[in-house]
């Protein structure tokens, strides 16, 4: 229990970082977690290449929400060739906890979310 | 890990419990694998763990059984698409049986990709589970069903598949090894072609998967169904592989709980693959056998089995040969599996298997789900022998006594 609510889990989720939303963002996308009914949307904006702001809202668990707030974080100054290259290890190694296979999916749901609106800025 | 291409079935049968049984005071002589198999210890003893000590619903609870129970199911997932070399486990999903697998490619690919006019084309040697589903999707939709032709011998003709896909073909569906014949097809070759002429293609793998080593991806083909009871794994499960741009693009097949993603009251979207097909509580504690049953495969080494097998058909077919009245049917040389099927002059394969059960040797008597193959070889009805790991030359021996029993008998 300690483990799963450690410290800085708990303080994103008190006092979650870049919570909102962006107008005209370049990479916008939202998803649901079937296994509990969390929803995340995430904003993230785009200069030079490479991530100047991004935005995050929705509701759900401790996991899923501090998940949300520390990717906002994670991901500033990257570029979209950085984003495409982030794996589950990388939520893992920020929880800096493992996770069960259905807790996975709650923790997962923000890269879920970011992986989901890169391929639809393919797309266009 | 080195591949083993020998097996002692004398050594193998102490894994099997029901091995030591008697049947009519015989020591039972079990040959009706294809339809089949027994279970080894580790696969009955992993069933029990499994409800012992790790049992609860899977996806959905955070406790501790849940998250273990579901970490169970999904390893098996992992272990099993290991076993067949699936490219992607999200292509794996978890069926009753191969007969579910196609039902699901038949119910959903089937219905939005299959119109008017389109030709599915199938074999002469398929069992009905990969036959009657397409009939059904024929006649709703208004498409051909068209097959390929088996030879005398009893492979399949690969000119008229050449034949047949110069026409408008949208599907081909083929057993990879057949359950009367024992022939195993050129599956490779048959795929490859099909793709050339634009097909999809569905592997029926119920007699392949457990005796030979199947590689999915060397294979490439979009749709691979088997079962885990023909495998030394429970009943009640099997697999489907599909592959995943197909399977996304293709509507639910059962739907309800643990496929969605979000329900409102009109209306609703799906999950993630593998889940996406996999509504309603699955067969959690059989999966969690299957991949028990792999593991042991694993262990013995499926071209020990397929090299056992072949060694053991062939002698069976030089020991049919030596009794008057009996003819084996399919291809008399090399490349088939450990199934043989026989006809015996003047006896109905039903009394046939009724003698042999009083001396303990269980075999198939009937169509065996193959009534179109019967008719093209002009056969009503024949009895089936067929094999495993566990099984001895000298239950070959014990079969051929019985014959000669039975025909003493009648």
């Amino acid at each position: 229990m300690e483990s799963l609510y450690r410290g800085h889990i708990l303080d994103h989720y008190r006092c979650p970082r870049n919570q909102g939303t962006l107008e005209d963002a370049d990479i916008s996308c939202e998803q649901d977690n079937p296994v509990c009914g969390d929803v995340v949307r995430l904003d993230v904006r785009l200069e030079g290449g490479r991530v100047s702001e991004a935005r995050f809202s929705g509701r759900g668990c401790v996991i899923s929400m501090a998940s949300a707030s520390m990717l906002t974080e994670e991901i500033l100054g990257k570029t979209v060739e950085e984003l495409k290259a982030l794996q589950d290890e990388d939520v893992f190694r920020m929880l800096g906890i493992t996770l069960g296979p259905v807790r996975a999916r709650c923790g997962l749901l923000p890269l879920r979310v970011l992986q989901c609106g890169l391929a639809r800025l393919e797309e266009t | 890990m080195t591949t083993r291409t020998t097996l002692d079935p004398v050594t193998l049968r102490a894994d099997f419990p029901i091995l030591a049984r008697e049947v009519h005071g015989r020591t039972l002589a079990y040959l009706d694998n294809a339809a089949s198999t027994q279970k080894p210890r580790v696969v009955i003893e992993a069933l029990g763990g499994f409800y012992r000590a790790h049992y609860a619903n899977i996806h959905r609870g955070v406790h501790t059984l849940s998250e273990e129970a579901t970490s169970a199911y999904e390893e098996a997932r992992d272990e099993i698409a290991a076993f067949v070399n699936a490219p992607d486990r999200r292509g794996v999903i978890f069926t009753r049986n191969t007969t579910e697998a196609i039902n699901l490619v038949a119910y959903t690919w089937g219905r939005a990709n299959v119109g008017p006019g389109d030709r599915i084309v199938v074999t002469e040697m398929e069992h009905h589970s990969n036959l009657v589903p397409w009939q059904l999707l024929a006649r709703e939709v208004g498409a051909e069903l068209a097959y390929v032709s088996v030879t005398d011998e009893g492979c399949l003709d690969l000119e008229s598949l050449d034949y047949l896909l110069q026409g408008p073909v949208k599907l081909v569906a083929f057993t990879h090894v057949s359950n009367v014949l024992g022939t195993v097809n050129p599956a490779r070759e048959i795929i490859a072609r099909s793709h050339a002429a634009d097909a999809r293609v569905l592997v029926d793998a119920a007699q392949s998967v457990p005796h030979l080593p199947v590689d999915i991806e060397a294979l490439d083909c979009d749709f691979l169904a088997f079962s885990g009871h023909k495998m030394c794994g429970p009943t009640g499960v099997g697999v489907l592989y599909g592959r995943p741009e197909l399977l996304e693009e293709m509507p639910p097949f059962l739907s309800g709980g643990g496929m969605i993603r979000r329900v409102g009251r009109a209306e609703a979207s799906w999950d993630d693959l593998p889940w996406k097909f996999e509504a309603g509580t699955p067969a959690i504690a059989e999966a969690v056998g299957l991949s028990a049953a792999v593991d042991y495969l694993s262990g013995v080494g499926v071209e020990a089995v397929w090299a056992h097998e072949q060694e053991l058909a062939a002698y069976a077919l030089e020991r049919l040969k030596e009794v008057p009245g009996v003819h084996a049917i399919g291809p008399l040389a090399g490349g088939r599996c450990g199934i043989v099927a026989f006809t015996v002059e003047s006896i109905h394969p039903h009394d046939l298997a009724q003698v042999l059960d009083g001396e303990g040797v269980a075999i198939r008597a009937g169509f065996h789900c193959a009534q179109p193959l019967h008719e093209r070889l002009g056969l009503a009805a024949t009895a089936r022998a067929s094999f495993y790991l566990y099984n001895t030359r000298q239950e070959v021996d014990r079969l051929v006594e019985g014959i000669q029993k039975a025909q003493d008998w009648f």
